[in-house]
This record gives structure tokens, C-alpha cells and sequence, in this order.
């Protein structure tokens, strides 16, 4: 399992989310205290294709004995979905911020992000959690 | 991995524990009878096995398992007391168990008219008018209880989309709404861990089809706003549903209908004692007010004599000497199938009767004094329970409690032990750990329900193993972090279970074993 | 209870309490009882076991007649190792294996259960058991409703009656949801579904199509068409099968179904006036995540060895709540064991052995019934251990005239399908002689002959 981190070129979301934009594109994935609380991940369920709404949920990341919502950060139209954690979902655990990613989308509204936490925002929202 | 053998690796090619009785007509050949195309090719491999190989195989495998029967089973809300074997007795009668569905009423009438009391008792003791035994588990009794209240409302003309769950409840309550096709609205607790009246109030409104609610709560609390709740459902249209998981702690003391409850489930595995079979078979009994006894399953048990007779009072038992074998001394019960109201059929034939019949002799056996008891005896066991653990854990909701109560391993947290390390440790001192993590409002929760049949000295040497945990969680936390250490086997990696999963065994193919 | 009235007082005076009444203080005054509760007065266990003996001897056990009842629920013999195992307390009166580690009994025989599940019917994942079978074939549309995202389900009408019932009634809940809300029902005229009839039943709303072999009239469905008419049209092919029946018949993987489910009575169940038996669901391996009810899967533990495990608990009600993939959350676990231990007594060579027994003794006696004169047969083609037969009486009559000379001589179709009022339905198992049934032919034909009436 990785140490605890909360890299400062992510953005931050309150369920727990990162993204990390590149353009128009931008990737998410959750934060190495979703991963923790959750606890060892066994199965990944994420959408093949299609488009997802800021706030709301895309897919479920499950652990022996939790299921978990993960929630967009931002809206966006999928572009890409990690594959490997069909057959690896340990790799949320072990990288959350790397190979550990779940969906790449292209953005609707690329000013969206703006309104996101940064690491800063996001390290004291837990630490009042 | 070492060797643990399973019934399919002790086959061998040939052996086998029984044979089949001669064939006294004519053998003719299986093409003869089953067309080809739709035979069989390869036989199932299925194990060979001489008797001895079975028993001895699932003797040892009883002797890893840990029931009632081998000690303390505290388990919240899950009522583990003693079964009298007397029931199991009653049950395997041949004319109980050799009995079936589609006899003549004539050939029955013992069975209907067990049945027939049955539901009266359970009506009486829920307070409410009629009842069907056809629900095969707690979670079917919601589920029929729940389309009993579709029917209903149904019938009225009215369809509500809503029904109000608190957040302490049993995981069955919200999957059980929604198979009946209503939505879960959740309402949190107050802090005293009953329904939060002023939320409650905001919440209701015509969409509310209605509130399950288990009273005491898995906190083992009685909500003593009952009355207010129900009047607040009611007002709104909506019905009362009483999860009667907890029911051991009310009975003969109050009743869920006169507490406002509408319908009621009860657990016969475990409010009335028959064996929980390492997870079944169970009986989930469902009691209702009069407004809903035309939606109930079919069929129903009616008759004329029987009416009478099974009413009831005192004058129950069959005249045990004078001619019991002819069905006409038990009076006349018939099942009616024409219920154009009815919600139709939740499991086929009858529920489970065979451990109606245990719920039977238990509440036979125990009469109405014997069960009050029950519940004073469970109450006060779990108080005494409670007084001795207080010392060692936090107690969130501090009242006095019902038939179980819930603590909080917290404390345990500052030298780096869960409540799940705890329980583990139980394990090792010969005692099944409470319900653990539930209910879910409470963290690091234990739910301890100690029942009626334990005794003061068990009770405190229960707290006495408390004590010592706790006092290893101080001391020695790894021993509690590497428990258990003494059971079958030590503690199982249940995520490779689901990420490699294996569930089915090794079978050795055709010809090589 | 053991408390003594010294333990009572010394408890509530620990718990600080002066009476048992203290204890209730948080039930509101007007909701308390204040009376004893209206039932008979308790009894010693010794008037308990004559009461029961007296109402057991109200009751004529079909099990002890010449019995040709089956619809579902068959008197095959009960080997005595069942009792004695079941009978277990270490298995009897424990719950739920929550603490696998002490649970190791029920967890392996559920595993070795779920395997002879999967070794009979050739599918990938069996679950642990459910209720019954009418609600395992309702557990099958929840299920099929969730994989294909659609909401019909085709049931043929040679699925058991009351098993149409249940899905009926369970899914009516559901039609807003649309689980399996909308059910079409195609008929099984001479106890062989129409393959036509269900090709033009499915559209591409259909979720599941649903077949029963053998059927209610112990026909051998033609499992391979309906399979593809359920596949062509995107739907998931339910089998509904006998257990015993797979001794000679082709197992559901064979003909293509995604999911087989029936009723485990015939595994060494007493017939128990219906229940407790058990339900038996095994899926093809890509459904395990729509699986209802428990699986147990083996692991590892702390030192490498091997153990059992529940698994894939987050498709449950005790986790994911709502969002469940049923509401289940037991199983019939003793009555799987039962089924586990009859399956092992009887063995690989004793299941075939015993199945192709009972068809010979349902064909024997359905020939010699046919060769009376007026009996027609009502089930097309072969069968295997259970017929139907018109006759020249209603079926109802002939029943009740036969019952007073120990025949229990079938099910009265009547009672289930309109217009089949002169159907008999007629079951052979291996505990029926030549004897009883030349018996039972001679009765028949000597109550015919009479032309009905008195027997």
C-alpha cells in the first residue's frame, strides 16, 4: 500500500477524488484516503463509454466488505477507461495517483475546474473531517 | 496449501455407500425410455464414497463448526438461545414429516390445525388480528409484509412511492423496499438512538407508504415516542411495519399492535427457538391488522369447527385420549384458495412447516407466563451483561437496554485494536463474538445479545473473557491483531477469496482418480 | 431458563434495578400489556410430547400409503446417515458463518454443496441454496431483469404452478422498477412447451425465458430449441430441473442455459407437508455478481492453510442495502447439507442407477394404466419419472374413491389448469413395487369399470 500523499498538482474533490488536467483532458481517480478508508479494493466496476455529470456517480469500487460510489469530479465525455484494473483493482491501492486511475475524460467545461480544492483545500477539509 | 480434504477427494473409483433396490419391472434399456438427444452423456462426478467415509468426513466437519450447543453465541440480533430437543422430536413425528402438500384435507387435519393455532398465537402475541406462516425467512416475512402494504394501498387507490427506514436498521429492511418497489427515504436517529421525531415530522407527507421500524432497535432500545411515530404514519396514510428481529425482548410485555404496528414479522429462528441450522431453514411468520387480512398469501386455513376450537383460551390440546387419530375430534379446517384480494403466493405449499411445528411445541411448551418470561430473563440478562462490560468499553447510547445492547471498541483504537481483533480473540476463549460493525451509526460496534438461556455464571465468565481481552489489548494487542490462534484455522485472507475466487472444489476428471 | 429466583434478585440488584417491571420503564404506559397474553397455559415436556404425538396422529402421512403423488414434492426414501449427520448440534444450532475461522463446518459442506450443484447441472457457480423452488425461479427473473436490463419474462405454463405463483407475486413489487415485472405465459399442451409458441411470446424486451424439464407433466422438453429461441432474442435461458432427473438427463449446460434452478426436495428431503427443502440456483460463471444469496469460496489463512469464506458479499443486502442483489440473507443451510450427504450416499453410479429406476417404474406403470380401457395419455412422448393420463372420470373423483383403499393415486390437474379436470398426474418412485402398482392398476380399473361412484 502507498504512503499517505496528496500530490499538489491534482485538483481535489469533496467524495474523495482527484483529477489531474492536461488541456481539454483530464484524468480521475481517488485519493489515498478513499483508498485507505475502503480498504484492500477487489473489483472495479467503471462504464465502457459515454459521458459523465459533475457530482454525480460513474461507477463502484468495492472492497471485501464496502461498496463505494465514485463521484465526477467535473463533467466530461469518456475517453479512456483504465483496463488494467479489471484484472489488477490492487493497483488503486498500491498507486492511487498513478497507475491507479480509473476514467480520462474530455472536458465539457474545462473552467469547471476551477472550482475544485487544491492539495492545500483538500488536506484541511480532512483534517476538519 | 496444506491439505484439507474435501468429500470429493476421498472418492475412489468404484466405492459406494448404498445400493439401489431391485429393479422388480421390466429393466428395459435407457434408450428405450430417454430419447438420446436428451440423455445424459457423462454422469455428474459426483463423489464414491462407502458411509463410513461420509460420516466420518461430516462428523469431522461438525466438530469445526460452533454452535448453540457449544457455548456462548452473543450475537446481536440474531437471538441464539438454546433449542429444546423436545422440538426436534415433535418434528420428525412421521405424521409431520411424512406428510404431503397435495394430501386430501381429511389427511391433515393435525397439521391444519397446528397451523391454525399457530397463526392465532401470533396474531395474539403480535396484537394484531390474522396471520400467514408462509414466509420462509425474516427477510421474506419483510418482503410479504411489504406487498401486503402495496396491496393495500393499492386497493385504496393510493400509490405512495416512499417508505421510511431509520438508519440503525437491518440490512434486509432497505433491500426488501425495494424488491417491492418502493423508494428508501432514511431517517436518522436522535440521541438517544430513537427515530428523531422533529425529522420524522418534516418527512412524512401522501407520498409515505410507510415506516419499518424494529422496536427495541438494534441498539436494543425502545423507542419511546412509539406511539407519536405511529400517529405521524398514520396521519400521512401509511402503515406501521414492525421488524420483530428483536421481539424476544417484548413478549407477553407489550405488543407490537398495540404500539400502532400494522404488520409484524417474526423470526421463528429466533424469537421461538428453532435451530438456526448454521443459516437455515428459518420461518419468517407475518401477523397483520384486520384492514389487511384480505391481502394475505393464499391459501388460508379456514373452517367451521376450527374457528372455534382454535380460538382457543385454554381449552387448546386435543383431546390427547380420547380417539386423537380421528380427524373429526380435531374439528373440520380446510384451505380456501379463493382470496380474490389475496397478493397471491410468496414460497410454494406452505412455508416451512417443519419448523412451524417446532414454533408450535415452543410456544405450546412455554404458554403465556413461560414466554413473558422469556423476555424478563432476556432483558435482565442483557442488562447484566451490559453492567459488566461497561467497564471496559464506551457505551454510546447509555440507557438502560432491552434484550441486547451495543458498545463501541473505540477505546481499544489508541493501541492500534479493531472490534474485529477483539472478536477474533473471542474466538480463542471458546465464546462466539457479538455482531460486530453493526448496527452502522455506532463505530468499532459490538451488539451483544446474550438471551434468556444463559446463566448468571455464564454471563460472568463471559465478562470475565471481556476483561481479559481488554486487558491483552493493553498489554499484548498482538496477540488479539494474530487471533485467533487456537480455532480450526487461523484468520483468512477474504480478499483473495473474491480476487481469486475458488467455489467450487477440485473434482478429478473421468478416469484418472 | 436457569435462573433461580436467588439469580434474579442478585442480577437486577447489580443492574440496579428493584423489579423485572423496572427494566420495561421505556415502554410507554399505554402500550404495555396488562394482561397475560390469551394462550393455552404452558405444559411439562412430557404433556408437550403427547400433544404433539395426538396432533401427529391427526395427520395420515402419504409416506406411509402407496403413494403416486408427486407434483414437486416425491416420496423417495430418506437414508438414516442424513438424520444422523444433520442432526449434528455443532451444525443444527449454529448461525450464520460470520466467524469463518469457527465456521469451518457449514462453510466446506456448503462448498462441497455448491460443487455437486455445479458437477450435476455443468454450470460455472452454484450458489449456497435458496428457499424453495418457486423462489429460486423468482430469484432467476430478478436476476435475468438485472443482467439484460429488461423487464419481461416468458415462463412456459409447464413450469410448476405454484413456482408461476411466487414469480407472479414476487414481481409484482417490482413492475414500477420493472425486475421482471411483466410476465407472459405460453401454454404446454400435452406437457411439452410449443417452441412457436414461445418464439412469438419474446421480443427484445425479454429478459428471461423460462423452461421447466421435465415439465410439470413430466414431459422432456426440447431445451435445446427453447434455448435458442431465449439466445436469438437476447433473453437469458432459465432451466428449471428435477435434481434426481439429472441422473439420466442432459445436465442444463449441455443445452445451452445461463442459469438452472429447481427445487432440492428429492435430495433427501422429507416430504414435510412442503417444506424445509431447498432452492438450488447455479449460474453461468459471468453472472456470480447477480447471484442472490450466500457463496462460500475457498482461501487461505494467516499460516497458507486452506479454508472457506463467505465471498462476493457485496452483492448483499447486509452491505450494499438497497442496492442489493436480492434481499436474502440465509439460506436453507441444513436442508443443503441433507442434499450434500444424499448425493454422496448415492454416488456418481447410484444417481444415474436410481433415476433410470424410477423411469422404468413410471413407464411400467404408465403402460399398464394406458392399456386400461378409457385411460388416454395426456403427456406426449417420454417421460421420466412422473406422467399424465386422461380419464374417462374426473381425476378429483377418482382420487378421493381410491384414497380409502391406502392409494394416494395422484394429482387432480384440475386443481391447477382449466379444462384438465379429467388429468391425473402420476409419480413413481423407487420405494413403489410392482406389488403396489399392479395393485393400484386393479383398483383403478375395477373403479372404472363400476363406471365411477362408489369405489
Amino acid at each position: 500500500m502507498a504512503d499517505e500523499s496528496y500530490p499538489a498538482d491534482l485538483k481535489y474533490y469533496k467524495e474523495h477524488d482527484w483529477v489531474r488536467v492536461d488541456g481539454d483532458e483530464a484524468t480521475f481517480g481517488i485519493t489515498w484516503y478513499a483508498q485507505d478508508a475502503l480498504g484492500e479494493i477487489v473489483y472495479v466496476d467503471l462504464p465502457e463509454e459515454g459521458s459523465v455529470t459533475g457530482g454525480d456517480t460513474y461507477g463502484e469500487l468495492e472492497s471485501v466488505k464496502a461498496v463505494s460510489d465514485v463521484y465526477a469530479p467535473v463533467g466530461g465525455e469518456i475517453v479512456a477507461v483504465n483496463e488494467k484494473l479489471a484484472d489488477e483493482p490492487e493497483l488503486i491501492n498500491s498507486d492511487p495517483y498513478g497507475d491507479g486511475w480509473l476514467i480520462r475524460v474530455r472536458l465539457s467545461d474545462p473552467a469547471d475546474v476551477e472550482a475544485l480544492m487544491d492539495a492545500d483545500a483538500y488536506a484541511a477539509f480532512l483534517a476538519e473531517a | 496449501m496444506s491439505e484439507r480434504q474435501t468429500i470429493f477427494d476421498l472418492s475412489r473409483p468404484g466405492r459406494r455407500a448404498s445400493a439401489a433396490p431391485a429393479c422388480d419391472v421390466p429393466a428395459r434399456d435407457i434408450d428405450d425410455l430417454i430419447p438420446s438427444d436428451r440423455q445424459r452423456r457423462e454422469p455428474a462426478r459426483l463423489p464414491e464414497v462407502a458411509e463410513i467415509d461420509l460420516v466420518r468426513h461430516y462428523t469431522h466437519l461438525s466438530t469445526l463448526n460452533y454452535g448453540v450447543d457449544t457455548g456462548p453465541y452473543p450475537l446481536g440480533s440474531c437471538t441464539m438461545k438454546y433449542n429444546p430437543r423436545i422440538n426436534e422430536r415433535a418434528c420428525s413425528l412421521e405424521g409431520f414429516r411424512g406428510l404431503h402438500p397435495y394430501q386430501s384435507e381429511e389427511h391433515v387435519q393435525g397439521a391444519l390445525l397446528l397451523m391454525k393455532r399457530l397463526e392465532n398465537w401470533l396474531a395474539e402475541i403480535a396484537g394484531l388480528r390474522a396471520a400467514t406462516l408462509q414466509p420462509a425467512a425474516g427477510a421474506h416475512g419483510e418482503l410479504t409484509g411489504l406487498l401486503l402494504m402495496r396491496a393495500y394501498h393499492d386497493a385504496q387507490g393510493r400509490s405512495p412511492g416512499t417508505v421510511i427506514i431509520p438508519d440503525s436498521a437491518h440490512g434486509t429492511n432497505p433491500a426488501s423496499v425495494v424488491l417491492a418497489g418502493y423508494k428508501v427515504l432514511a431517517i436518522q436517529s436522535d440521541e438517544r438512538g430513537g427515530v428523531d421525531i422533529g425529522a420524522l415530522r418534516a418527512m412524512v407527507d401522501d407520498d409515505i407508504a410507510g415506516l419499518m421500524l424494529t422496536n427495541p432497535n438494534t441498539l436494543g432500545l425502545f423507542d419511546p415516542n412509539i406511539v407519536e411515530i405511529a400517529r405521524l404514519v398514520h396521519e400521512a396514510g401509511g402503515l406501521l411495519y414492525y421488524d420483530g428481529a428483536n421481539a424476544n425482548a417484548v413478549l407477553g410485555r407489550s405488543r407490537p399492535g398495540d404500539m400502532g404496528f400494522d404488520i409484524v414479522h417474526f423470526n421463528a429462528h429466533k424469537t421461538f427457538s428453532t435451530p438456526h441450522g448454521g443459516g437455515g431453514p428459518g420461518a419468517g411468520p407475518v401477523a397483520v391488522r384486520d384492514i389487511l387480512e384480505p391481502f394475505l398469501p393464499i391459501p388460508v386455513i379456514v373452517g367451521e369447527a376450527g374457528d372455534a376450537e382454535a380460538g382457543l383460551g385454554d381449552s387448546g390440546a386435543v383431546p390427547a385420549d380420547s380417539g386423537a387419530g380421528d380427524p373429526a375430534e380435531a374439528g373440520r379446517l380446510r384451505f380456501d384458495w379463493d382470496r380474490p384480494q389475496s397478493i397471491g403466493r410468496m414460497r410454494t405449499f406452505y412455508g416451512n412447516f417443519g419448523v412451524l411445528v417446532r414454533a408450535y411445541a415452543y410456544i405450546r411448551g412455554l404458554g403465556a407466563e413461560g414466554l413473558k418470561r422469556v423476555s424478563d430473563m432476556a432483558v435482565l440478562n442483557a442488562n447484566y451483561l451490559l453492567e459488566g462490560m461497561r467497564e471496559f468499553f464506551d457505551v454510546p447510547y447509555d440507557r438502560r437496554c432491552m434484550h441486547e445492547f451495543v458498545v463501541s471498541g473505540e477505546p481499544l483504537r489508541e493501541h492500534g485494536v479493531k472490534t474485529l481483533d477483539v472478536a477474533k480473540r473471542l474466538l480463542d476463549y471458546g465464546v462466539h463474538p457479538p455482531t460486530i460493525y453493526f448496527p452502522l451509526i455506532v463505530p468499532e460496534a459490538l451488539m451483544v445479545e446474550p438471551t434468556e438461556t444463559e446463566s448468571r455464571e455464564s454471563l460472568d465468565r463471559i465478562i470475565e473473557i471481556m476483561r481479559t481481552v481488554v486487558e491483552e489489548a493493553r498489554t499484548q494487542p498482538e496477540l488479539l491483531l494474530e487471533a485467533p490462534h487456537s480455532t480450526p484455522v487461523r484468520r483468512l485472507d477474504e480478499v483473495r477469496a473474491v480476487r481469486k475466487p475458488v467455489l467450487r472444489a477440485r473434482v478429478e476428471p473421468e478416469g484418472s482418480g | 431458563m436457569p435462573h433461580s429466583q436467588e439469580d434474579v434478585r442478585a442480577m437486577l440488584s447489580s443492574v440496579g434495578a428493584a423489579s423485572l417491571d423496572e427494566l420495561f420503564a421505556d415502554v410507554p404506559e399505554q402500550v404495555r400489556l396488562d394482561r397475560p397474553l390469551d394462550l393455552p397455559a404452558g405444559l411439562s415436556e412430557a404433556e408437550l410430547a403427547a400433544e404433539m404425538t395426538s396432533l401427529a396422529a391427526c395427520n395420515v402421512p402419504g409416506s406411509e400409503l402407496v403413494s403416486f403423488l408427486g407434483a414437486g414434492v416425491y416420496d423417495h426414501y430418506v437414508p438414516a446417515v442424513i438424520d444422523a449427520l444433520v442432526s449434528r448440534s455443532e451444525f443444527m444450532t449454529a448461525y450464520t458463518p460470520y466467524q469463518p475461522e469457527r465456521s469451518q463446518g457449514v462453510l466446506q459442506s456448503i462448498f462441497e454443496y455448491q460443487t455437486a450443484i455445479c458437477e450435476l447441472t455443468g454450470l460455472d457457480v452454484s450458489n449456497a441454496s435458496l428457499y424453495d423452488g418457486g423462489t429460486a425461479v423468482a430469484e432467476s427473473a430478478f436476476l435475468a431483469s438485472a443482467k439484460t436490463r429488461r423487464t419481461g419474462i416468458v415462463v412456459s405454463t409447464g413450469v410448476h404452478p405454484e413456482y408461476r405463483q411466487v414469480l407472479h407475486t414476487e414481481s409484482y413489487g417490482c413492475a414500477p422498477q420493472g425486475c421482471g415485472g411483466n410476465v407472459i405465459e405460453v401454454p404446454c399442451d400435452g406437457g411439452l412447451t410449443s417452441v412457436d409458441a414461445l418464439r412469438d411470446a419474446v421480443d427484445d424486451q425479454t429478459a428471461a425465458v423460462i423452461v421447466q424439464t421435465p415439465s410439470f407433466f413430466g414431459g422432456l422438453e426440447h431445451m435445446d430449441q427453447a434455448a435458442a429461441v431465449a439466445h436469438d432474442a437476447g433473453a437469458l435461458f432459465v432451466a428449471v430441473c428435477d435434481p434426481l432427473s439429472l441422473g439420466v438427463l442432459q445436465p442444463p449446460a449441455a443445452y445451452g442455459a445461463d442459469v438452472a434452478v429447481g427445487d432440492g426436495q428429492p435430495l433427501g428431503q422429507p416430504m414435510s407437508f412442503g417444506g424445509p427443502h431447498l432452492g438450488f440456483m447455479a449460474v453461468r460463471g459471468d453472472l456470480v455478481r447477480m447471484m442472490p444469496g450466500r457463496l462460500v469460496g475457498e482461501t487461505v489463512d494467516a499460516e497458507g492453510q486452506c479454508g472457506y469464506v463467505l465471498t462476493f458479499q457485496t452483492r448483499e443486502q447486509h452491505i450494499r442495502r438497497e442496492k442489493a442483489t436480492s434481499n436474502i440473507c440465509s439460506n436453507q443451510a441444513l436442508n443443503a447439507l441433507a442434499a450434500l450427504v444424499y448425493l454422496g450416499w448415492l454416488g456418481k453410479q447410484g444417481l444415474p442407477d436410481l433415476a433410470l429406476l424410477c423411469a422404468r417404474k413410471a413407464d411400467y406403470l404408465r403402460e399398464r394404466l394406458l392399456a386400461l380401457p378409457g385411460v388416454e395419455p395426456y403427456t406426449v412422448g417420454a417421460v421420466f419419472r412422473e406422467f399424465a393420463i386422461r380419464l374417462p372420470l374426473p381425476a378429483a373423483e377418482v382420487v378421493r374413491a381410491l384414497e380409502p383403499q391406502g392409494f394416494l393415486a395422484g394429482l387432480d390437474a384440475g386443481r391447477f389448469y382449466e379444462g384438465l379436470d379429467d388429468v391425473l398426474l402420476i409419480a413413481v418412485t423407487e420405494r413403489r413395487t410392482k406389488a403396489q402398482m399392479d395393485a393400484f392398476v386393479a383398483a383403478l380399473a375395477r373403479h372404472l369399470d363400476a363406471g365411477g361412484g362408489a369405489a
